[in-house]
C-alpha cells in the first residue's frame, strides 16, 4: 500500500510522509541574502572546518574572488562572485559614479521540499530529517552516484579524495572515498539545539538561520524593502512552495537572474514525471514482449 | 613554475596574468547569462561499466524473451544458445554495476529497500530476479535436472527480461541531465529496440543460418525501430538534441546508425544463405547497439557540461507556458511536438 502511494505520489510529502510523530520538528532553513553578503568566505571556511571536509587542491581560476568555482564533495558552502558594468541602484546616480557593482552569494545545499536526490538514492541513504532538512547517510552510501545528475542545482558530488574517515576495505586496493557528500544543514549542531556554522560565522547576517515560515516572512520584508529604495534586480529565488521542487528549505535573494549566479531559472525535481516514466516504460516492455514473441513464432524457421 | 590549474578553468591553457585587470567584469544584461560558463548540473560520476550494462542487460533481457519463443516454436538450437547467451550477459552486469559503485564492497545496500521512486533501486531488484532465473535455467539446462524448476526459471526471466531491457531509459531520465529529461517519452523504447536487436544479432552469430530465421528478423526489426525511434527523440528534443550531433556523442551517434544498418542489411540479404554472413552482421549490430548505449551516455555528459542546454530549455519552458514550473506533471517541460 505504501509501494502503491508513493508510486503514485512519487515526490511524497516531506512533512507526512516520513513518520517522526512527536520526534517531528519545526522546518528549518536558510534565508541568504546577497544584498549584505561581502564574500568574505567566511561561511566557507567555517562550514570546512565545522565539518571537517578535507582540503581537495588550491586552484587560482581568474573568475574573480571565486576561487572554489562550485559547489561538490568538499565545498558545501561556495561565495559566488560576479563583476557588472551596471549600479546597484537606480541609474546610478549619487552613488559614487562607478557604474560597477560586485555580487555576492554564498551557495549552498537547497533542501528542496520535493528532493529528488532522495527520491532516486537506491539505498536510502539519503532521507529527511526531523527538521525537514536532507542528509546523506554515510554508513550507508555505496557510491552509485545517481543523486549527483538527479539534482537540478549539481550540489552532490562524489568524493574522489583520499577518505578522512571509514576508508574501504584494504582488499579492494583504493583508496578514494568514493561516497557522496552535501550539506548537512549542520544536523549535528542542530540535534545540539545550534545554529549551523555557516550561519553562526557570518558577519552580516547575510546568511540567517530559523524555522522556514519565519524566514520567508522576513525575506518578503527585506525585499519590499529593496525594491522601494531602487535596488536593480532583486528577488526571492526558491521561497515560493509552489515551485518545481515544492520551494527551497534554504532560498536565496538575488540582485541578478538565477543564472547569473549559475542557477538553474526554473528547477524541477525529476520525479514529478516519474509516473508516467514508469507506465511508458510498462507499455514499452510490454510491446517488447508481445514483439519478439511475435517475430519468433510466426515467419520461416530458417 | 607551473601553477595547477582548475579542469574547469577559464584560464585553461593560458598561464595566469595574461588576462587584462578586467577580465571578470562583464557588461550588465548582456552575454553573460551563465556564471563563468560553468556548468549548472553535475555530470554523472558514472564511467565506462554503465553503458557497458546497458548493452549487457538489454542483451540479456531480449534473449530471455527470444529463448522462450524459440522454445514455443518447437526450435531447440536457438532456444538454447539465446538461453545462454543470456544467461551470460546477465551474469556480467551486476559485476559491471558493482565495480562502478564508489564503494563496490557495500553494493548489498541496494537492496535494503524496495523503493518505486528510484529506478536504480527498482532495477536492482529485477536484476537480481532476472540474472537469478536465467542462470538457474542455463545451469539446470546443461546439467539436464530438475526439469519443472527450469521451467519455473524460464518463465520468470522470460517476464523480468523486457522490464531489464527497458527500465535503463528511465533510470537515465529520471535525472536533471536536459538531454535525458527530455527524452524520456521514447528511452524506454529505444533501449528496448536496442535490446531486441542485439538479441537477435547474438543468436545469429551463434546459431547456424538454417534455425537463426527468428534470430535475424529481431535483429533487423530492432534495427529499424531504433532508427525511427531516435529521430522522434531527436525532433522532439528540438535545440537540446544538437549534443546527438557534436563531440563524441555525435560520433558515436553515426557510427551506431553505420554498423547497426550495415549489419542488418547484410543479415537481410545474405544471412540466410552464407554462415560468415551472419555473424559478421550480427558482430556489426551488437557493435552499432553498443555505439547506441555510449552514444545517449555521451549525450548526457555534453548536455550537462554546457549551462546553456539547463538554461535556455527552461527558459523556453517559462515563455512557452506562460509561468514558471510546478510539482503538478501539467506543464510539460520543453517538448515542442506536446506543446500547446
Amino acid at each position: 500500500m505504501n509501494l502503491l502511494q508513493e508510486l503514485l505520489e512519487p515526490t511524497g510529502d516531506p512533512d507526512g510522509w516520513r513518520a517522526y510523530g512527536d520526534d517531528q520538528k519545526e522546518r528549518v532553513g536558510f534565508f541568504t541574502d546577497t544584498s549584505v553578503c561581502i564574500g568574505c568566505k567566511a561561511c566557507e571556511v567555517a562550514c570546512k572546518e565545522w565539518n571537517l571536509i578535507p582540503e581537495d587542491g588550491r586552484v587560482w581560476t581568474g573568475e574573480s574572488y571565486d576561487h572554489t568555482s562550485q559547489l561538490g564533495a568538499n565545498t558545501w558552502r561556495h561565495v559566488a562572485f560576479v563583476e557588472q558594468r551596471k549600479p546597484l541602484v537606480g541609474d546610478g546616480n549619487g552613488d559614487g559614479g562607478t557604474g560597477l557593482r560586485w555580487l555576492m552569494e554564498s551557495d549552498v545545499c537547497k533542501h528542496c521540499t520535493h528532493a529528488a536526490c532522495l527520491d532516486v538514492c537506491p539505498t536510502g541513504s539519503l532521507f529527511r530529517t526531523e527538521f525537514g532538512t536532507v542528509v546523506v547517510q554515510q554508513d550507508i552510501c555505496n557510491g552509485c552516484g545517481y543523486c549527483v545528475p538527479a539534482c537540478p542545482f549539481g550540489v552532490l558530488d562524489k568524493r574522489h579524495i583520499e577518505a578522512t574517515t571509514d576508508p574501504p576495505p584494504a582488499f579492494l586496493g583504493r583508496k578514494q572515498d568514493g561516497r557522496v557528500w552535501k550539506c548537512t544543514l549542520c544536523y549535528d549542531r542542530l540535534k545540539g539545539g545550534h545554529e549551523p556554522a555557516c550561519a553562526k560565522a557570518c558577519p552580516t547576517k547575510s546568511i540567517q538561520f530559523g524555522p522556514l515560515e519565519e524566514l520567508r516572512e522576513r525575506a518578503d520584508a527585506r525585499l519590499a524593502k529593496l525594491e522601494a529604495d531602487g535596488w536593480n534586480g532583486a528577488q526571492l529565488y526558491g521561497r515560493d512552495p509552489d515551485d518545481g521542487v515544492g520551494g527551497f528549505g534554504a532560498f536565496f535573494l538575488l540582485l541578478d537572474e538565477p543564472e547569473v549566479y549559475g542557477l538553474p531559472p526554473d528547477p524541477v525535481v525529476t520525479t514529478r514525471d516519474l509516473p508516467e516514466m514508469w507506465a511508458n516504460m510498462v507499455a514499452a516492455a510490454g510491446t517488447l514482449l508481445v514483439g519478439v514473441a511475435a517475430l519468433t513464432l510466426l515467419g520461416r524457421r530458417g | 613554475m607551473s601553477e595547477k590549474l582548475h579542469p574547469l578553468s577559464g584560464l585553461n591553457g593560458k598561464p595566469p596574468g595574461t588576462t587584462s585587470w578586467s577580465g571578470s567584469i562583464t557588461e550588465a544584461g548582456s552575454e553573460m547569462r551563465s556564471y563563468y560558463g560553468r556548468p549548472i548540473v553535475k555530470e554523472p560520476t558514472w564511467t565506462w561499466e554503465i553503458p557497458a550494462y546497458f548493452f549487457t542487460g538489454g542483451l540479456a533481457g531480449a534473449s530471455a524473451v527470444l529463448s522462450t519463443g524459440a522454445k514455443l516454436a518447437g526450435n531447440e538450437k536457438l532456444s538454447k544458445t539465446a538461453l545462454y547467451v543470456g544467461a551470460a550477459a546477465d551474469l556480467v552486469s551486476p559485476i559491471l554495476l558493482i565495480s562502478d559503485l564508489g564503494r563496490p564492497e557495500r553494493f548489498h545496500h541496494m537492496l535494503r529497500v524496495i523503493k518505486v521512486t528510484s529506478p536504480m533501486n527498482i532495477g536492482s531488484w529485477v536484476l537480481l530476479v532476472s540474472g537469478g532465473a536465467s542462470n538457474t535455467a542455463a545451469v539446470l539446462e546443461l546439467l539436464g535436472w530438475l526439469k519443472p524448476v527450469k521451467l519455473l526459471a524460464e518463465g520468470v526471466s522470460t517476464l523480468a527480461g523486457p522490464l531489464l531491457a527497458t527500465y535503463t531509459g528511465v533510470l537515465v531520465a529520471d535525472t536533471a541531465i536536459p538531454v535525458w529529461h527530455e527524452g524520456r517519452h521514447e528511452l524506454p523504447w529505444i533501449f528496448g529496440a536496442s535490446a531486441v536487436a542485439s538479441a537477435g544479432a547474438a543468436a545469429a552469430i551463434f546459431v547456424p543460418p538454417g534455425d537463426a530465421g527468428p534470430a535475424r528478423r529481431l535483429a533487423i526489426a530492432g534495427v529499424l525501430a531504433e532508427g525511427g525511434l531516435m529521430q522522434a527523440m531527436e525532433l522532439r528534443l528540438g535545440n537540446l538534441g544538437e549534443v546527438y550531433h557534436e563531440g563524441e556523442a555525435g560520433k558515436l551517434s553515426w557510427a551506431a546508425k553505420g554498423l547497426a544498418a550495415a549489419g542488418a542489411a547484410l543479415l537481410a540479404t545474405r544471412g540466410r544463405k552464407s554462415r560468415t554472413s551472419a555473424v559478421v552482421g550480427g558482430a556489426l549490430v551488437c557493435a552499432g547497439e553498443v555505439c547506441l548505449r555510449w552514444a545517449v551516455y555521451k549525450a548526457g555528459f555534453q548536455s550537462a557540461r554546457d549551462p546553456k542546454y539547463v538554461v535556455e530549455s527552461q527558459r523556453e519552458r517559462i515563455e512557452r507556458d506562460g509561468t514558471k514550473a510546478t510539482t503538478e506533471p501539467g506543464d510539460s517541460p520543453a517538448s515542442p511536438s506536446r506543446g500547446a
